[in-house]
């Protein structure tokens, strides 16, 4: 391993981590803004340009706020529960290919942290230790609303993880590999797996709405019955990390959609740019691409919650234990049966 | 005729418990006719009013901060009967009167004027019974068309004369307009 790799990855991994914060920060806001245009309001627009440093502005506030500690024994827990909550939002993204590769300086360099041959796996668990955060926060709270919201949260996001789970099964039963760098590859030009999975695509994104916590499952933090849910007695940053955790992890599962089903950097046309117009050119709009499809499912994360109201909790469990992963399972089967047709079609003698 | 069949307001709608079929059951139509909906909001027209920028138009009726009234010459109306006082059911308003000195005769329209007039805008609930009690045409409410500015301190609630007595230029103004009619 040479000194430029772990240079080259180092200022990567800053990149990544910077451009993680900044949609977080900017999801705030355009939260605010879609939430004020579906409702015919304008939203923010005092602070800066459009209220584009209205995002600033807030995070200065919370910085400046008063640190509460509830009367709590597990204070220690206390503090833990917003860390773990951000790191793990936080550590999706090194597995993610934001492009193929880029020609810099004589050398090629991977546009991803790391390419790992498991890295559907390692999301999905570095997805599932998010519930600890959350559970953490609202057991060392010491407060029954606080820990309310955190078992619904984690009852939720272990029984959907299930369906998710199964909805990826069918996925790579297809794509045949569990690296997202691969997938990606297989998707070039149109061969998006949402055209041919459209059935695992709809499970994996009623299941991704349930995994962050987001309308029309946010029983986690129903205002109107837990107050806040698990972050109920936080306040000041550590507050403010909760919902940056959660605005993280929609900008990640909207890149994991994008990536999984939405072809992830390709475009039409990326191979003909890549002879016209040169490795690097091509890598950028396909970089660009990624990110106008993850703006796009943001945008449809918020779109959603202003349309849908919130679930009963029995209906929640009823959709997700009795409707998604039956529904998984039959897509399974199918998968298996379209992908061996023609043995099958060979031992049935057609 | 039966009681049943009949809809008074029109908008009469009997309510079904039909079952569901699957389709609908699946609700997926549902949503996305759902979402149909709010995008079309996201399009329209926004209804936000951009205070302190944006006034709305006030109703010719709205009542807003009160206004002592000057006349034609630019005397003021009051005479400081109190019977504004008397007849405001929140308590609101207190005054001092004072007697019109002979060099004052072109600032004060009657003998007996009022020298201080305070009305406290925390206590008051703008119900306008002062400007119908006026027998002198002396307080208005739909004159100056301002809701009464906030503010950090109690204080600064008591209205005194100088926040409450018409601009002078707007007294001539209004006479220049009547003249001119
Ligand atoms: S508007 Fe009503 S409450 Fe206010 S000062 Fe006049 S009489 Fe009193
Ligand atoms: S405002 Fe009218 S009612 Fe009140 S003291 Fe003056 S003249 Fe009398």
């Amino acid at each position: 391993m040479d000194s430029t790799f772990v240079i080259e990855k180092g200022v990567f991994i800053v990149v990544i981590f910077a451009l993680t914060m900044l949609m977080a920060m900017y999801s705030t806001w355009a939260e605010r803004k879609v939430a004020a245009f579906l409702q015919d309001r304008v939203g923010p627009n005092r602070a800066g340009w459009g209220g584009l440093l209205q995002p600033l502005a807030d995070g200065g506030k919370l910085f400046a706020k008063e640190e509460f500690f509830p009367n709590t024994p597990n204070r220690f827990l206390f503090v833990v529960g917003p860390a773990i909550a951000m790191s793990t939002a936080l550590m999706t993204s090194a597995v993610i290919p934001w492009g193929d590769k880029l020609h810099l300086f004589g050398r090629d360099i991977l546009l991803q942290a790391t390419d790992v041959n498991i890295a559907v796996l390692y999301v999905f668990g570095v997805v599932s230790l998010g519930v600890y955060g959350i559970m953490i926060g609202g057991w060392a709270s010491n407060n029954k609303f606080s820990l309310m919201g955190a078992i619904r949260a984690a009852s939720q996001m272990v029984s959907y993880e299930v369906a998710m789970g199964l909805s990826i099964i069918a996925l790579t039963m297809m794509t045949g590999t569990l690296s997202l760098k691969e997938i990606s590859i297989q998707q070039s030009e149109w061969h998006w797996n949402v055209l041919y999975q459209p059935l695992t695509f709809l499970i994996f994104l009623i299941c991704s709405f349930a995994e962050l916590n987001r309308t029309p499952f946010d029983l986690a933090e129903c205002e109107s019955e837990l107050i806040g849910g698990y972050h109920t007695e936080y306040s000041s940053m550590k507050m403010g990390f909760y919902l940056f955790a959660e605005y993280a992890n929609m900008f990640i599962s909207s890149t994991i959609m994008a990536v999984l089903f939405f072809g992830g950097y390709n475009y039409p046309g990326m191979s003909w740019a890549v002879e016209n117009l040169g490795v690097n050119i091509a890598n950028v709009i396909g970089m660009a691409a990624l990110f106008i499809k993850i703006c796009g499912f943001i945008f449809f994360i918020m779109w959603i919650r202003w349309t849908i109201p919130r679930f009963r909790y029995d209906q929640l469990m009823h959709l997700g234990w009795r409707i998604l992963i039956p529904l998984a399972i039959v897509n399974i089967m199918i998968t298996g049966v379209v992908i061996l047709r023609s043995e099958i079609a060979v031992y049935l003698g057609f | 005729m039966s009681i049943e069949t009949i809809s008074l307001s029109g908008r009469k709608k009997v309510v079904s418990n039909k079952e569901m079929t699957f389709l609908e059951r699946m609700y997926l139509i549902a949503i996305v006719k759902g979402l149909a909906i709010t995008i079309k909001h996201f399009f329209r027209k926004k209804a936000t009013i951009q205070y302190p920028e944006q006034v709305r138009v006030m109703s010719p009726v709205y009542r807003g901060q009160h206004m002592l009234k000057r006349d034609e010459q630019g005397r003021e109306n009051c005479t400081a009967c109190g019977l504004c006082a008397l007849s405001c059911p929140a308590e609101a308003i207190t005054m001092k009167a004072g007697e019109r000195k002979a060099d004052e005769k072109h600032l004060y329209r009657e003998e007996k004027y009022a020298e201080i007039y305070e009305i406290n805008m925390l206590r008051c609930i703008f119900c306008g019974l002062c400007e119908e009690a006026c027998p002198k045409d002396a307080i208005y409410l739909t004159i100056s068309k301002e809701l009464v500015p906030a503010s950090y301190n109690r204080e600064d609630f008591i209205f005194g004369k100088d926040k409450l007595v018409m601009p002078l230029e707007m007294a001539l103004k209004n006479t220049q307009l009547n003249n001119a009619n």
